[in-house]
Protein backbone atom coordinates (compact mmCIF):
# COMPACT_ATOMS: atom_id res chain seq x y z
CA UNK A 1 0.00 0.00 0.00
CA UNK A 2 1.03 3.57 -0.70
CA UNK A 3 3.16 4.81 2.20
CA UNK A 4 1.18 7.99 2.84
CA UNK A 5 -2.13 6.09 2.83
CA UNK A 6 -0.66 3.71 5.41
CA UNK A 7 0.41 6.68 7.51
CA UNK A 8 -3.08 8.21 7.33
CA UNK A 9 -4.64 4.90 8.38
CA UNK A 10 -2.28 4.71 11.35
CA UNK A 11 -2.96 8.33 12.32
CA UNK A 12 -6.71 7.63 12.32
CA UNK A 13 -6.34 4.36 14.20
CA UNK A 14 -4.24 6.01 16.89
CA UNK A 15 -6.46 9.11 16.99
CA UNK A 16 -3.77 11.55 15.93
CA UNK A 17 -5.89 14.44 14.63
CA UNK A 18 -3.29 17.02 13.63
CA UNK A 19 0.19 18.14 14.57
CA UNK A 20 -1.05 20.15 17.60
CA UNK A 21 -3.17 17.34 19.08
CA UNK A 22 -1.92 16.25 22.52
CA UNK A 23 -3.23 12.68 22.04
CA UNK A 24 -1.71 10.19 21.84
CA UNK A 25 1.28 11.46 23.84
CA UNK A 26 3.86 9.32 22.00
CA UNK A 27 2.98 11.02 18.68
CA UNK A 28 3.23 14.57 20.02
CA UNK A 29 4.54 16.98 17.38
CA UNK A 30 4.13 14.55 14.49
CA UNK A 31 1.85 15.05 11.50
CA UNK A 32 -1.73 13.92 12.03
CA UNK A 33 -4.58 12.67 9.87
CA UNK A 34 -5.45 16.23 8.76
CA UNK A 35 -2.00 17.20 7.42
CA UNK A 36 -1.36 13.78 5.88
CA UNK A 37 -4.73 13.77 4.11
CA UNK A 38 -4.13 17.26 2.70
CA UNK A 39 -0.73 16.12 1.40
CA UNK A 40 -2.10 12.92 -0.13
CA UNK A 41 -4.67 14.96 -2.06
CA UNK A 42 -1.96 17.40 -3.19
CA UNK A 43 0.03 14.42 -4.48
CA UNK A 44 -2.94 13.64 -6.69
CA UNK A 45 -4.22 10.55 -4.89
CA UNK A 46 -7.97 10.40 -5.67
CA UNK A 47 -10.18 11.36 -2.70
CA UNK A 48 -12.15 8.12 -2.95
CA UNK A 49 -8.90 6.18 -2.49
CA UNK A 50 -7.92 8.30 0.52
CA UNK A 51 -11.32 7.55 2.03
CA UNK A 52 -11.50 3.83 1.27
CA UNK A 53 -7.84 2.79 1.56
CA UNK A 54 -6.74 5.02 4.43
CA UNK A 55 -9.46 6.60 6.56
CA UNK A 56 -11.90 3.69 6.58
CA UNK A 57 -9.04 1.23 7.17
CA UNK A 58 -7.91 3.19 10.22
CA UNK A 59 -11.42 3.29 11.73
CA UNK A 60 -11.85 -0.40 11.03
CA UNK A 61 -8.58 -1.25 12.77
CA UNK A 62 -9.52 0.60 15.96
CA UNK A 63 -13.06 -0.79 15.76
CA UNK A 64 -11.71 -4.33 15.57
CA UNK A 65 -9.49 -3.71 18.60
CA UNK A 66 -12.50 -2.28 20.46
CA UNK A 67 -14.49 -5.44 19.77
CA UNK A 68 -11.62 -7.61 21.01
CA UNK A 69 -11.52 -5.59 24.24
CA UNK A 70 -8.09 -4.18 23.38
CA UNK A 71 -9.31 -0.62 22.84
CA UNK A 72 -11.87 1.43 24.72
CA UNK A 73 -14.23 4.33 24.16
CA UNK A 74 -11.57 7.06 24.34
CA UNK A 75 -9.68 5.24 21.57
CA UNK A 76 -12.81 5.10 19.39
CA UNK A 77 -13.54 8.75 20.11
CA UNK A 78 -10.14 10.16 19.29
CA UNK A 79 -9.97 7.99 16.18
CA UNK A 80 -13.38 9.32 15.11
CA UNK A 81 -12.19 12.85 15.73
CA UNK A 82 -9.06 12.29 13.63
CA UNK A 83 -11.22 10.82 10.89
CA UNK A 84 -13.57 13.81 11.01
CA UNK A 85 -10.63 16.24 10.79
CA UNK A 86 -9.31 14.38 7.75
CA UNK A 87 -12.78 14.33 6.15
CA UNK A 88 -12.86 18.14 6.25
CA UNK A 89 -10.19 18.03 3.52
CA UNK A 90 -12.44 15.78 1.45
CA UNK A 91 -15.31 18.27 1.54
CA UNK A 92 -14.89 19.41 -2.09
CA UNK A 93 -14.99 15.76 -3.15
CA UNK A 94 -18.21 15.24 -1.16
CA UNK A 95 -19.72 18.33 -2.77
CA UNK A 96 -18.77 17.23 -6.28
CA UNK A 97 -20.16 13.76 -5.63
CA UNK A 98 -16.78 12.03 -6.09
CA UNK A 99 -17.18 10.52 -2.61
CA UNK A 100 -20.33 10.00 -0.59
CA UNK A 101 -21.40 9.70 3.00
CA UNK A 102 -22.62 6.25 3.93
CA UNK A 103 -25.93 7.85 4.75
CA UNK A 104 -27.48 10.16 7.28
CA UNK A 105 -27.69 9.32 10.97
CA UNK A 106 -30.45 11.26 12.70
CA UNK A 107 -29.89 10.93 16.43
CA UNK A 108 -31.39 12.26 19.64
CA UNK A 109 -32.19 11.56 23.29
CA UNK A 110 -35.92 10.94 23.66
CA UNK A 111 -38.48 13.30 25.19
CA UNK A 112 -38.12 13.86 28.91
CA UNK A 113 -34.53 12.66 29.03
CA UNK A 114 -31.69 15.15 29.40
CA UNK A 115 -28.76 12.75 29.06
CA UNK A 116 -26.41 13.89 26.37
CA UNK A 117 -23.08 12.16 26.61
CA UNK A 118 -23.93 8.65 25.42
CA UNK A 119 -25.82 9.99 22.44
CA UNK A 120 -22.97 12.34 21.55
CA UNK A 121 -20.44 9.51 21.78
CA UNK A 122 -22.47 7.46 19.29
CA UNK A 123 -22.82 10.52 17.02
CA UNK A 124 -19.07 11.12 17.05
CA UNK A 125 -18.24 7.51 16.25
CA UNK A 126 -20.82 7.40 13.44
CA UNK A 127 -19.44 10.61 11.94
CA UNK A 128 -15.97 9.15 12.17
CA UNK A 129 -17.22 6.15 10.23
CA UNK A 130 -18.37 8.24 7.31
CA UNK A 131 -21.94 9.09 8.23
CA UNK A 132 -23.48 12.52 7.95
CA UNK A 133 -24.85 13.18 11.45
CA UNK A 134 -27.94 15.21 12.28
CA UNK A 135 -27.90 15.55 16.07
CA UNK A 136 -31.29 16.71 17.33
CA UNK A 137 -30.00 17.05 20.90
CA UNK A 138 -31.69 15.98 24.12
CA UNK A 139 -35.35 15.89 25.25
CA UNK A 140 -36.45 15.43 21.61
CA UNK A 141 -40.19 14.92 20.98
CA UNK A 142 -41.16 12.30 18.39
CA UNK A 143 -42.43 15.05 16.08
CA UNK A 144 -38.92 16.53 15.73
CA UNK A 145 -37.66 13.19 14.38
CA UNK A 146 -40.48 13.20 11.84
CA UNK A 147 -39.45 16.69 10.72
CA UNK A 148 -35.79 15.70 10.40
CA UNK A 149 -36.15 12.48 8.40
CA UNK A 150 -37.64 13.56 5.05
CA UNK A 151 -35.08 14.42 2.39
CA UNK A 152 -32.20 12.65 4.12
CA UNK A 153 -30.29 10.23 1.97
CA UNK A 154 -30.20 6.62 3.27
CA UNK A 155 -31.53 7.75 6.63
CA UNK A 156 -30.96 5.76 9.82
CA UNK A 157 -32.30 6.89 13.21
CA UNK A 158 -30.67 6.45 16.62
CA UNK A 159 -32.60 6.94 19.87
CA UNK A 160 -31.03 7.23 23.32
CA UNK A 161 -32.66 6.89 26.75
CA UNK A 162 -30.76 6.82 30.04
CA UNK A 163 -33.74 6.72 32.38
CA UNK A 164 -36.16 3.87 32.97
CA UNK A 165 -38.82 6.55 33.21
CA UNK A 166 -38.22 7.72 29.65
CA UNK A 167 -38.29 4.25 28.11
CA UNK A 168 -42.02 4.68 27.31
CA UNK A 169 -41.10 7.86 25.39
CA UNK A 170 -38.62 5.76 23.42
CA UNK A 171 -41.37 3.31 22.52
CA UNK A 172 -43.66 6.14 21.46
CA UNK A 173 -40.90 7.66 19.31
CA UNK A 174 -40.13 4.35 17.57
CA UNK A 175 -43.81 3.73 16.82
CA UNK A 176 -44.37 7.30 15.61
CA UNK A 177 -41.41 7.10 13.22
CA UNK A 178 -42.33 3.62 12.00
CA UNK A 179 -45.94 4.68 11.31
CA UNK A 180 -44.75 7.38 8.91
CA UNK A 181 -41.46 5.93 7.67
CA UNK A 182 -41.59 2.13 7.94
CA UNK A 183 -38.51 1.89 5.67
CA UNK A 184 -36.26 3.93 7.98
CA UNK A 185 -34.25 1.71 10.36
CA UNK A 186 -34.48 2.83 13.98
CA UNK A 187 -31.86 1.73 16.50
CA UNK A 188 -31.97 2.20 20.26
CA UNK A 189 -29.41 2.41 23.05
CA UNK A 190 -28.75 3.65 26.57
CA UNK A 191 -28.03 2.15 29.98
CA UNK A 192 -31.48 0.71 30.84
CA UNK A 193 -32.24 -0.39 27.26
CA UNK A 194 -31.89 -4.03 26.26
CA UNK A 195 -32.19 -6.04 23.04
CA UNK A 196 -35.50 -7.50 24.29
CA UNK A 197 -36.90 -4.06 25.03
CA UNK A 198 -35.78 -2.83 21.59
CA UNK A 199 -37.50 -5.76 19.90
CA UNK A 200 -40.67 -5.32 21.92
CA UNK A 201 -41.07 -1.64 21.00
CA UNK A 202 -40.51 -2.29 17.29
CA UNK A 203 -36.95 -1.00 16.91
CA UNK A 204 -34.64 -2.56 14.32
CA UNK A 205 -31.90 -3.23 16.81
CA UNK A 206 -30.19 -2.45 20.08
CA UNK A 207 -26.43 -2.08 20.56
CA UNK A 208 -24.60 -1.72 23.84
CA UNK A 209 -21.87 0.39 22.24
CA UNK A 210 -21.42 2.55 19.12
CA UNK A 211 -19.09 0.08 17.44
CA UNK A 212 -21.84 -2.53 17.45
CA UNK A 213 -24.05 -0.21 15.42
CA UNK A 214 -21.23 0.67 13.01
CA UNK A 215 -20.53 -3.00 12.43
CA UNK A 216 -24.18 -3.90 11.99
CA UNK A 217 -24.68 -1.16 9.38
CA UNK A 218 -21.48 -2.22 7.63
CA UNK A 219 -22.80 -5.79 7.41
CA UNK A 220 -26.09 -4.59 5.99
CA UNK A 221 -24.03 -2.91 3.30
CA UNK A 222 -25.36 0.51 4.14
CA UNK B 1 -11.59 13.55 58.24
CA UNK B 2 -10.90 13.19 61.95
CA UNK B 3 -14.52 12.95 63.14
CA UNK B 4 -15.57 10.76 60.22
CA UNK B 5 -12.65 8.40 60.80
CA UNK B 6 -13.36 8.25 64.53
CA UNK B 7 -17.02 7.40 63.99
CA UNK B 8 -16.15 4.85 61.32
CA UNK B 9 -13.65 3.22 63.63
CA UNK B 10 -16.17 3.11 66.47
CA UNK B 11 -19.05 1.73 64.38
CA UNK B 12 -17.11 -0.28 61.79
CA UNK B 13 -19.63 0.36 59.03
CA UNK B 14 -21.78 3.39 58.26
CA UNK B 15 -25.07 3.39 56.35
CA UNK B 16 -25.55 5.92 53.55
CA UNK B 17 -28.72 7.02 51.78
CA UNK B 18 -30.28 5.67 48.56
CA UNK B 19 -31.45 7.04 45.21
CA UNK B 20 -32.59 10.65 44.89
CA UNK B 21 -33.93 10.92 41.36
CA UNK B 22 -36.83 8.50 41.70
CA UNK B 23 -37.70 9.97 45.11
CA UNK B 24 -38.00 13.44 43.58
CA UNK B 25 -40.05 12.04 40.68
CA UNK B 26 -42.50 10.52 43.13
CA UNK B 27 -42.92 14.02 44.49
CA UNK B 28 -43.68 15.38 41.04
CA UNK B 29 -40.32 16.15 39.43
CA UNK B 30 -41.19 16.11 35.73
CA UNK B 31 -39.14 14.33 33.11
CA UNK B 32 -36.72 16.80 31.58
CA UNK B 33 -36.89 19.12 34.56
CA UNK B 34 -33.69 20.22 36.33
CA UNK B 35 -33.66 18.27 39.64
CA UNK B 36 -31.31 20.75 41.32
CA UNK B 37 -33.73 23.57 40.61
CA UNK B 38 -35.95 22.06 43.27
CA UNK B 39 -33.48 23.35 45.87
CA UNK B 40 -34.88 26.80 45.03
CA UNK B 41 -38.46 25.98 44.04
CA UNK B 42 -39.41 23.03 46.24
CA UNK B 43 -36.97 23.07 49.19
CA UNK B 44 -39.43 21.28 51.50
CA UNK B 45 -39.61 18.31 49.13
CA UNK B 46 -35.83 18.13 48.84
CA UNK B 47 -35.37 18.27 52.60
CA UNK B 48 -38.04 15.61 52.98
CA UNK B 49 -36.10 13.15 50.78
CA UNK B 50 -33.09 13.53 53.06
CA UNK B 51 -35.35 13.25 56.10
CA UNK B 52 -36.87 9.98 54.83
CA UNK B 53 -33.42 8.49 54.45
CA UNK B 54 -32.46 9.69 57.92
CA UNK B 55 -35.65 8.05 59.19
CA UNK B 56 -34.67 4.83 57.43
CA UNK B 57 -31.38 4.77 59.33
CA UNK B 58 -28.92 6.52 57.03
CA UNK B 59 -25.97 7.99 58.91
CA UNK B 60 -24.58 9.64 55.77
CA UNK B 61 -26.92 11.67 53.54
CA UNK B 62 -26.11 13.23 50.21
CA UNK B 63 -27.23 16.56 48.75
CA UNK B 64 -29.47 17.34 45.78
CA UNK B 65 -26.56 18.80 43.83
CA UNK B 66 -25.43 15.98 41.51
CA UNK B 67 -25.70 18.07 38.35
CA UNK B 68 -25.22 21.49 39.96
CA UNK B 69 -21.97 22.37 38.23
CA UNK B 70 -22.07 25.46 36.02
CA UNK B 71 -21.28 23.49 32.86
CA UNK B 72 -24.35 21.29 33.28
CA UNK B 73 -26.56 24.07 34.61
CA UNK B 74 -25.93 26.07 31.42
CA UNK B 75 -28.47 23.79 29.76
CA UNK B 76 -31.18 25.29 31.98
CA UNK B 77 -29.81 28.82 31.97
CA UNK B 78 -29.01 28.38 35.67
CA UNK B 79 -25.21 28.61 35.52
CA UNK B 80 -25.13 31.95 37.35
CA UNK B 81 -26.96 30.30 40.27
CA UNK B 82 -24.57 27.37 40.62
CA UNK B 83 -23.14 28.52 43.95
CA UNK B 84 -26.56 29.38 45.36
CA UNK B 85 -28.08 25.99 44.39
CA UNK B 86 -25.21 24.08 45.98
CA UNK B 87 -25.28 26.07 49.16
CA UNK B 88 -29.03 25.54 49.55
CA UNK B 89 -28.69 21.82 48.71
CA UNK B 90 -26.13 21.48 51.49
CA UNK B 91 -28.26 23.38 53.98
CA UNK B 92 -31.39 21.31 53.22
CA UNK B 93 -29.60 17.99 53.77
CA UNK B 94 -27.95 19.39 56.92
CA UNK B 95 -31.34 20.41 58.32
CA UNK B 96 -32.56 16.86 57.81
CA UNK B 97 -29.38 15.21 59.08
CA UNK B 98 -28.81 17.31 62.20
CA UNK B 99 -25.33 17.92 63.57
CA UNK B 100 -24.47 14.28 64.30
CA UNK B 101 -25.03 12.58 60.98
CA UNK B 102 -22.75 13.25 58.04
CA UNK B 103 -23.69 15.24 54.96
CA UNK B 104 -21.75 14.47 51.77
CA UNK B 105 -21.99 17.10 49.03
CA UNK B 106 -22.78 15.36 45.74
CA UNK B 107 -20.62 16.37 42.75
CA UNK B 108 -21.43 14.50 39.52
CA UNK B 109 -19.80 14.56 36.07
CA UNK B 110 -20.14 17.59 33.81
CA UNK B 111 -21.05 15.45 30.80
CA UNK B 112 -18.26 17.02 28.71
CA UNK B 113 -15.43 14.93 27.37
CA UNK B 114 -11.83 15.94 27.99
CA UNK B 115 -10.49 13.38 25.54
CA UNK B 116 -12.08 14.99 22.49
CA UNK B 117 -11.42 18.53 23.67
CA UNK B 118 -15.04 19.44 24.53
CA UNK B 119 -13.79 21.03 27.73
CA UNK B 120 -10.43 21.99 29.20
CA UNK B 121 -9.06 20.84 32.54
CA UNK B 122 -9.03 24.48 33.62
CA UNK B 123 -12.76 24.92 32.89
CA UNK B 124 -13.55 21.67 34.74
CA UNK B 125 -11.44 22.73 37.72
CA UNK B 126 -13.21 26.07 37.89
CA UNK B 127 -16.68 24.50 37.76
CA UNK B 128 -15.88 21.81 40.34
CA UNK B 129 -14.05 24.28 42.59
CA UNK B 130 -17.04 26.62 42.61
CA UNK B 131 -19.41 23.76 43.40
CA UNK B 132 -17.29 22.31 46.20
CA UNK B 133 -16.74 25.71 47.84
CA UNK B 134 -20.48 26.41 47.84
CA UNK B 135 -21.31 22.96 49.28
CA UNK B 136 -18.81 23.58 52.09
CA UNK B 137 -20.27 27.04 52.70
CA UNK B 138 -23.66 25.31 53.06
CA UNK B 139 -22.25 23.02 55.72
CA UNK B 140 -21.33 19.63 54.22
CA UNK B 141 -18.93 17.34 56.09
CA UNK B 142 -17.34 15.96 52.93
CA UNK B 143 -17.38 16.35 49.17
CA UNK B 144 -18.50 13.26 47.22
CA UNK B 145 -17.22 13.24 43.65
CA UNK B 146 -19.51 10.50 42.32
CA UNK B 147 -20.64 8.35 39.41
CA UNK B 148 -17.42 9.12 37.56
CA UNK B 149 -16.84 7.31 34.26
CA UNK B 150 -13.80 9.33 33.19
CA UNK B 151 -10.88 8.97 35.58
CA UNK B 152 -9.28 12.15 34.19
CA UNK B 153 -12.37 14.20 35.00
CA UNK B 154 -12.48 12.60 38.47
CA UNK B 155 -8.87 13.59 39.10
CA UNK B 156 -9.64 17.21 38.25
CA UNK B 157 -12.75 17.18 40.46
CA UNK B 158 -10.94 15.67 43.46
CA UNK B 159 -8.03 18.09 43.12
CA UNK B 160 -10.39 21.06 42.79
CA UNK B 161 -12.37 19.98 45.85
CA UNK B 162 -9.13 19.41 47.75
CA UNK B 163 -7.80 22.85 46.83
CA UNK B 164 -10.82 24.85 47.95
CA UNK B 165 -12.27 22.90 50.82
CA UNK B 166 -10.97 21.83 54.19
CA UNK B 167 -13.21 18.76 54.30
CA UNK B 168 -12.55 15.15 53.29
CA UNK B 169 -13.08 14.23 49.66
CA UNK B 170 -14.64 10.94 48.54
CA UNK B 171 -14.60 9.70 44.97
CA UNK B 172 -16.77 6.93 43.48
CA UNK B 173 -16.66 5.42 40.01
CA UNK B 174 -19.18 3.51 37.92
CA UNK B 175 -17.99 0.30 36.29
CA UNK B 176 -19.28 -1.97 33.55
CA UNK B 177 -18.52 -5.65 33.13
CA UNK B 178 -16.97 -6.86 29.89
CA UNK B 179 -17.97 -10.09 28.17
CA UNK B 180 -14.80 -11.60 29.63
CA UNK B 181 -16.04 -10.69 33.12
CA UNK B 182 -13.57 -7.87 33.80
CA UNK B 183 -14.72 -4.60 35.32
CA UNK B 184 -13.82 -1.22 33.86
CA UNK B 185 -15.26 2.27 33.42
CA UNK B 186 -16.72 2.88 29.96
CA UNK B 187 -13.42 4.65 29.30
CA UNK B 188 -11.55 1.41 29.97
CA UNK B 189 -10.08 1.94 33.45
CA UNK B 190 -10.17 -0.94 35.94
CA UNK B 191 -11.27 -0.44 39.58
CA UNK B 192 -7.75 -0.71 41.03
CA UNK B 193 -6.35 1.91 38.65
CA UNK B 194 -9.34 4.20 39.25
CA UNK B 195 -8.87 3.94 43.03
CA UNK B 196 -5.16 4.70 42.71
CA UNK B 197 -5.88 7.73 40.51
CA UNK B 198 -8.37 9.09 43.05
CA UNK B 199 -5.89 8.60 45.89
CA UNK B 200 -3.10 10.30 43.93
CA UNK B 201 -5.41 13.26 43.36
CA UNK B 202 -5.99 13.48 47.11
CA UNK B 203 -9.17 11.50 47.85
CA UNK B 204 -9.69 10.37 51.46
CA UNK B 205 -12.40 7.85 50.58
CA UNK B 206 -12.78 5.85 47.35
CA UNK B 207 -15.58 3.67 46.11
CA UNK B 208 -18.07 2.64 43.50
CA UNK B 209 -21.70 3.48 42.79
CA UNK B 210 -24.53 3.03 40.30
CA UNK B 211 -23.55 0.10 38.05
CA UNK B 212 -25.18 -3.26 37.57
CA UNK B 213 -26.17 -4.16 41.09
CA UNK B 214 -24.82 -5.05 44.48
CA UNK B 215 -23.56 -8.55 43.60
CA UNK B 216 -20.98 -7.09 41.19
CA UNK B 217 -19.87 -4.59 43.81
CA UNK B 218 -18.29 -7.29 46.00
CA UNK B 219 -15.63 -8.13 43.40
CA UNK B 220 -15.08 -4.46 42.60
CA UNK B 221 -14.61 -3.56 46.28
CA UNK B 222 -12.16 -6.40 46.74
CA UNK B 223 -9.84 -5.09 44.01
CA UNK B 224 -10.27 -1.50 45.19
CA UNK B 225 -9.39 -2.56 48.73
CA UNK B 226 -6.15 -4.17 47.50
CA UNK B 227 -5.22 -0.98 45.63
CA UNK B 228 -6.28 1.34 48.45
CA UNK B 229 -5.69 -0.57 51.69
CA UNK B 230 -5.80 2.39 54.07
CA UNK B 231 -8.90 4.39 53.16
CA UNK B 232 -12.61 3.83 53.74
CA UNK B 233 -14.53 2.44 50.77
CA UNK B 234 -17.99 3.79 49.92
CA UNK B 235 -20.49 1.65 47.97
CA UNK B 236 -23.87 2.76 46.61
CA UNK B 237 -25.25 0.11 44.27
CA UNK B 238 -28.28 0.33 42.01
CA UNK B 239 -31.18 -1.97 42.80
CA UNK B 240 -29.98 -4.14 39.90
CA UNK B 241 -30.50 -3.43 36.21
CA UNK B 242 -34.05 -2.42 35.32
CA UNK B 243 -36.16 -4.80 33.21
CA UNK B 244 -37.99 -3.97 29.98
CA UNK B 245 -40.80 -2.33 31.95
CA UNK B 246 -38.30 -0.12 33.76
CA UNK B 247 -38.67 -1.93 37.08
CA UNK B 248 -35.55 -2.42 39.22
CA UNK B 249 -35.38 -6.07 40.26
CA UNK B 250 -33.62 -5.90 43.63
CA UNK B 251 -35.94 -5.90 46.61
CA UNK B 252 -34.60 -4.70 49.96
CA UNK B 253 -34.25 -8.37 50.98
CA UNK B 254 -32.39 -9.54 47.87
CA UNK B 255 -30.09 -6.52 48.03
CA UNK B 256 -29.09 -6.87 51.67
CA UNK B 257 -28.23 -10.52 51.21
CA UNK B 258 -24.96 -9.22 49.70
CA UNK B 259 -24.18 -6.65 52.38
CA UNK B 260 -22.17 -8.95 54.71
CA UNK B 261 -19.95 -9.99 51.76
CA UNK B 262 -19.59 -6.36 50.76
CA UNK B 263 -18.42 -5.44 54.25
CA UNK B 264 -16.04 -8.41 54.38
CA UNK B 265 -14.59 -7.27 51.02
CA UNK B 266 -13.78 -3.91 52.60
CA UNK B 267 -16.79 -1.59 52.26
CA UNK B 268 -16.97 0.90 55.13
CA UNK B 269 -19.93 3.02 54.03
CA UNK B 270 -22.88 1.24 52.36
CA UNK B 271 -25.95 2.81 50.76
CA UNK B 272 -27.86 2.67 47.49
CA UNK B 273 -28.13 4.39 44.11
CA UNK B 274 -30.72 4.28 41.29
CA UNK B 275 -33.85 2.33 42.14
CA UNK B 276 -33.15 2.12 45.88
CA UNK B 277 -35.61 3.61 48.34
CA UNK B 278 -35.85 4.21 52.10
CA UNK B 279 -37.08 0.59 52.35
CA UNK B 280 -33.75 -0.62 50.92
CA UNK B 281 -31.79 1.62 53.29
CA UNK B 282 -33.84 0.46 56.28
CA UNK B 283 -33.01 -3.14 55.36
CA UNK B 284 -29.32 -2.31 54.94
CA UNK B 285 -29.33 -0.62 58.35
CA UNK B 286 -30.78 -3.75 59.99
CA UNK B 287 -28.01 -5.91 58.52
CA UNK B 288 -25.34 -3.38 59.44
CA UNK B 289 -26.65 -3.25 63.02
CA UNK B 290 -26.30 -7.02 63.20
CA UNK B 291 -22.75 -6.83 61.84
CA UNK B 292 -21.92 -4.21 64.48
CA UNK B 293 -23.31 -6.38 67.30
CA UNK B 294 -21.09 -9.21 66.13
CA UNK B 295 -17.90 -7.15 66.16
Amino acid sequence: MNDILQRIATAVERGKTDRDAPYPPDLRGEEGAAELTARALQQGIPPERVLADALVQGMQAVGDRFERGQAFLPDLLIAARAMTAAMAHLRPAFESGAVQHRGTFVVGTVAGDLHDIGKRIVAMVMEGNGWKVVDLGINVPAARFLEAIPGQDRCVVGLSALLTTTMPAMENTVRTIKAQHPEVPVFVGGAPVTAEFGARIGADGYFPNPQGLVRHLGRRGV
Amino acid sequence: MTRLRAVLRARGVLVADGGWGTMLMRRGLALGECPERWCLDRPDEVRDVARQYVGAGAEVVMTNSFGANRLKLERFGLEAQAAELNEIAARLSREAAGPERFVFGSVGPTGRLLVVGEVTEAALAEAFGEQAAALVAGGVDAILVETMIDVEEARVAVRAARACAQVPVACTFTFERSAAGAYHTIMGVAPAAAARAALEAGADIVGTNCGRGVADMVAIVRTMRAAAPDVPILVQANAGLPDAAGVYPETPESMVAHVPALVRAGAGIVGGCCGTTPAHIRAIRRVVDRIREGR
